[in-house]
């Protein structure tokens, strides 16, 4: 499995979730497990472009595909991701546990729909629960990411 | 001096870790930590037959399993936090539950393990054998009694108090219209987006605790495990890291699991981690709102409210921790901006086979405002007049400040709010609410509230300005997305005149500042804030003392600018305010950061002792700040919202919020806090309700039925704020934390009763309960 461009290993816990092993094995801790359960969207990581959700995933199900996780966005050092930026600009984010998922979920999003509509917008993000923003702002900084990602 | 960043939409300096990935939050920390699992009591109410552990020690992986008979403090209840005279019958839970439980989801095993995996599978190996006992769920049937909760708590009454302003009995004998109506709040969750967490290690050479806490209170839990472990307080070190979301619950302590893992790391000699799964934090973590209330009011025919007389039930759930803070404030909250002469409120709060209630954002505030604004439908329903027109008929006037309401108030005080106009909120919101849109089934909802803020005792901080010009400040209070690093920032900014990106800070973290209290009831721009204000200050001073001597100038003379102590009216003469750092600590060993300037030989010499006596080394101060009374904030919403009569889906046309909290530290940060707080009342007036079946368990304990509001269910809500200072603090600001939660209730009530024509006497509201309201009228 590649994970942010490097490649791992294949997991040796067959029962291990996808999320456990980017948090646990990895130490890839950004991306964060609100429910469990698939409802929350904290988990949000790329499979080959596309958001999943990786507390729904095993492991060993991500083996011979690229993982993004929110720490491949941007390098240290590095300027930030547009959306992630976006994000910044927008106040998008207040105690930044649901934030991975919904940047990931939005890079998705801008990926598949470089211009998106407001419907198409409202659905890329209604998979992602924030209990802190309300997410007006959140809209806002899709719409930033928009305009930076054409810049 | 004049004010650059307090007030101004600084983006907030936390962001770039947070949005990198780089946050810290309690389940990232690991250091080969053992994991832990609780086994809970399915049931409601029982009592615990036998416990046998024999079959979990042997399972894999398993480094220790702890029933109340394995722990010192076993027998011990668990603090009762708020003492209060009225509490007549306070009682709190054990860490772990060794003969009867009162709710399902409390405590009974606790599993240590090498994984949590393995801690799982041990934890289903525990045989608990539970006599089941009947089960008392609802607020109606604790006070009903027919069933005790504890059996030696007569009629399920943990307190019960009365407060009276004005002859009640008087006014409603001689008010032209007399009314009486029951209404009704159901439980609510906080849920944040992070569970519960708790990462302990025990350091034995050094004797040291360390605790990472995912709580609103290190400062409590460090002074509490110091008590429990006989510990001198310097020895334990609690930090609050990243905490994704509070919102009330996690000011509650101790949870069992805030004793059990530094325990089981103290006693194992390992880290030890425990995080919670969302499903026990359904049950396992406090709830709030459960009220019945019976008000009886009378008015006259111009709709003035001449008297309201209230008696309320408060669902305490099984044990009373956070005490009667809860009922204490909607007693005093329920005529919130309006006038009414006389005032009878009565209130027992009675135990229930359920999760123990504390504040939950709101904390007692929906609630009682939810209650007031029905009173003000009703009136305006029976006499025919407007219900903007009633509301304008009975709110406080701007020249009525201080007004005196006459109740107790959380702190002790009586409740005096400070400064506002709440006629302005109330024009300015209907302005922009604009005409009604066109079409059937739609209402109007309008709210006007105050919120009782920044509560004492008191918060402190520590600010020091290091030789690198840089500057570091710590408050007791931890951060759950309040922008503290960026706020507090601000605020010093000011004060020693360099740019917010220089100014670190820490919050929550008893190494860097032990004392304080917590980030809970909208107290923190209040306390801490005025705290930061107060040891920022006190550093500006000291740095203008330092660098006189250098300058030769006189202190009164000088000014703090852009990183520099200068010579108002002449900018050139000036020095760095890292160089004056240096000088206020005069050393005999030059280390480095060209502290050679303050060395014996070089130092400007002065007369007498290198230091004055009294006076400190170091760039440094510490200040606290405690009000001697709350601010209270104040609000206007209204809306329009559209009901579908068939499928009693709700669709929020517009909503809007006029806000006034004084002083506005960062209106960006500021409208993030009121647009999550309104999203939040939304999911709680329509869309989340805790669905206990009659035999005490949570039918919904996940996100699948529990549904928490998506993009998809909130609308845009569109702010206008207000500033009315504070008089009582330096700074003039209010707290805002939960004011956007408040009215949503009372407003999303209003409008749907419009908007259906059906009366609406309970919250939460969902499609159902108006569908059947509807095929019974």
């Amino acid at each position: 499995m590649k994970v942010n461009g490097v490649d791992h290993p294949a997991p040796t816990d067959v029962r291990r979730l996808l999320s456990d092993h980017l948090r646990h094995d990895l130490g890839l801790t950004g991306t964060h497990v609100g429910c469990e359960h698939g409802v929350c969207g904290c988990c949000t990581v790329l499979l080959d472009d596309a958001p999943v959700r990786s507390c729904l995933i095993l492991a060993v199900q991500a083996e011979g595909h690229d993982v993004t996780t929110i720490e491949g966005l941007a390098r240290d050092g590095e300027a930030l991701h547009p959306v992630q930026q976006a994000f910044h600009e927008c106040h998008g984010l207040q105690c930044g546990f649901c934030t991975p998922g919904f940047v990931m979920s939005v890079v998705g999003l801008l990926a598949q729909h470089p211009k998106p509509t407001d419907e198409q917008i409202e659905e890329g993000i209604a998979g992602n629960l924030c209990r802190c923003t309300g997410y007006a702002s959140i809209r806002r900084a899709v719409h930033r990411a928009v305009e930076l990602n054409k810049k | 001096m004049t004010t650059r960043w307090f007030g101004a939409p600084v983006q907030r300096v936390e962001d770039d870790r947070l949005l990198r990935g780089h946050g810290r939050f309690t389940d990232d920390i690991d250091e080969g930590a053992l994991e832990c699992c609780f086994v809970r009591s399915p049931y409601a109410h029982a009592r615990i037959a036998s416990i046998d552990v024999t079959a979990a020690r042997e399972m894999p992986g398993v480094v220790a399993v702890y029933t109340a008979g394995d722990l010192p403090f076993g027998e011990v209840d668990l603090p009762l936090l708020i003492p209060h005279p009225n509490l007549t019958h306070g009682r709190t839970q054990k860490c772990l539950a060794s003969q009867i439980v009162r709710y399902a989801g409390e405590a009974v095993a606790f599993v240590v393990a090498h994984s949590r995996a393995e801690a799982e599978d041990a934890a289903e190996m525990v045989e608990v054998e539970y006599d089941p006992l009947p089960v008392v769920i609802t607020p109606e049937a604790g006070e009903r009694a027919e069933h005790l909760v504890h059996d030696d708590v007569p009629g399920n009454v943990a307190a019960e108090m009365e407060q009276e302003v004005g002859d009640v009995t008087a006014a409603l004998s001689v008010a032209p219209h007399r009314m009486k109506f029951r209404l009704r709040y159901e439980r609510g969750a906080a849920s944040p987006m992070e569970g519960r967490a708790v990462w302990a290690r025990w350091d034995q050479r050094e004797r040291r605790l360390t605790v990472y806490d995912s709580t609103q209170s290190p400062t409590s839990i460090r002074g509490g495990l110091a008590v429990l472990f006989g510990l001198p307080e310097s020895d334990v070190e609690v930090i609050a890291p990243d905490v994704g979301g509070g919102f009330g619950p996690k000011i509650m302590l101790f949870y069992p699991d805030e004793l059990l893992v530094p325990f089981a790391a103290m006693q194992l000699g390992k880290p030890v981690k425990w995080t919670e799964d969302r499903q026990e934090h359904f049950t396992a973590v406090n709830q709030e709102r459960g009220q019945v209330h019976e008000v009886e009011f009378g008015f006259d025919d111009e709709g003035r409210v001449l008297a309201i007389d209230d008696d309320f039930i408060h669902d305490a759930g099984a044990y009373t921790p956070y005490g009667i803070i809860l009922p204490i404030i909607t007693a005093a909250q329920l005529p919130g901006p309006y006038r009414v002469p006389a005032y009878r409120v009565r209130f027992r709060d009675v135990y229930t086979n359920a999760t123990p209630t504390s504040p939950y954002r709101g904390a007692g505030r929906p609630h009682a405002c939810f209650v007031m604004e029905r009173v003000l439908d009703k009136i305006s329903e029976v006499t025919g007049i407007d219900r903007v027109e009633v509301r304008e008929r009975n709110l406080i006037q701007p020249d009525e400040f201080p007004y005196n309401v006459g109740v107790a108030w959380q702190d002790g005080n009586t409740v005096v709010y400070d400064s506002g106009d709440y006629p302005r909120l109330l024009d300015r919101a209907l302005e922009m609410l604009g005409p009604r849109p066109e079409g059937d089934n739609i209402g109007r909802g309008v709210a006007v509230y105050v919120e009782g803020t920044g509560v004492g005792p008191y918060e402190g901080a520590h600010v020091q300005v290091l030789v690198s010009g840089k500057v570091v400040a710590a408050t007791g209070i931890p951060n759950q997305g309040q922008a503290h690093s960026t706020v507090w920032a601000q605020i010093v900014a000011d004060q020693l005149g360099v740019d917010v990106k220089d100014v670190e800070i820490t919050s929550g973290d008893t190494r860097r500042f032990p004392w304080g209290v917590g980030t809970f009831a909208s107290r923190g721009a209040v306390t801490a804030g005025n705290a930061m204000h107060v040891a920022a200050s006190m550093v500006a001073t000291k740095a203008k003392q330092v660098a006189a001597d250098q300058l030769e100038a006189d202190p009164q003379d000088l000014e703090l600018v852009d990183g520099r102590v200068r010579v108002k009216g002449s900018p050139d003469r000036g020095i760095p305010l890292g160089a004056v750092a240096v000088l206020s600590n005069p050393v005999r060993y030059a280390f480095g950061g060209g502290t050679e300037a303050a060395t014996q030989f070089t130092a400007k010499a002065r007369p007498g002792a290198p230091l004055a006596v009294g006076e400190q080394p170091g760039l440094e101060a510490t200040g606290y700040y405690s009000p001697e009374g709350s601010t209270w904030a104040s609000g206007c919403h209204a809306a329009y919202v559209r009901v579908d009569p068939k499928t009693f889906r709700l669709e929020i046309l517009r909503y809007v919020v006029v806000h006034d909290c004084g002083r506005v530290i960062n209106p960006l940060v500021l409208q993030g806090q009121i647009e999550g707080g309104v999203a939040q009342g939304i999911g709680g007036a329509f869309y989340e309700r805790l669905a206990y079946d009659a035999d005490g368990q949570l039918r919904n304990a996940s996100f699948m039925e529990f549904l928490i509001p998506y993009a998809t269910e909130i609308p845009p809500i569109e702010i206008d704020h207000f500033e009315t200072p504070s008089p009582l603090n330096p700074l003039g600001v209010k707290g805002a934390g939960e004011a956007g939660v408040i009215p949503v209730g009372a407003v999303l009530a209003s409008a749907i009763e419009e908007a259906l024509h059906v009366p609406i006497t309970e919250m939460p509201q969902s499609p159902l309960k108006l569908y059947e309201a509807l095929s019974h009228s």
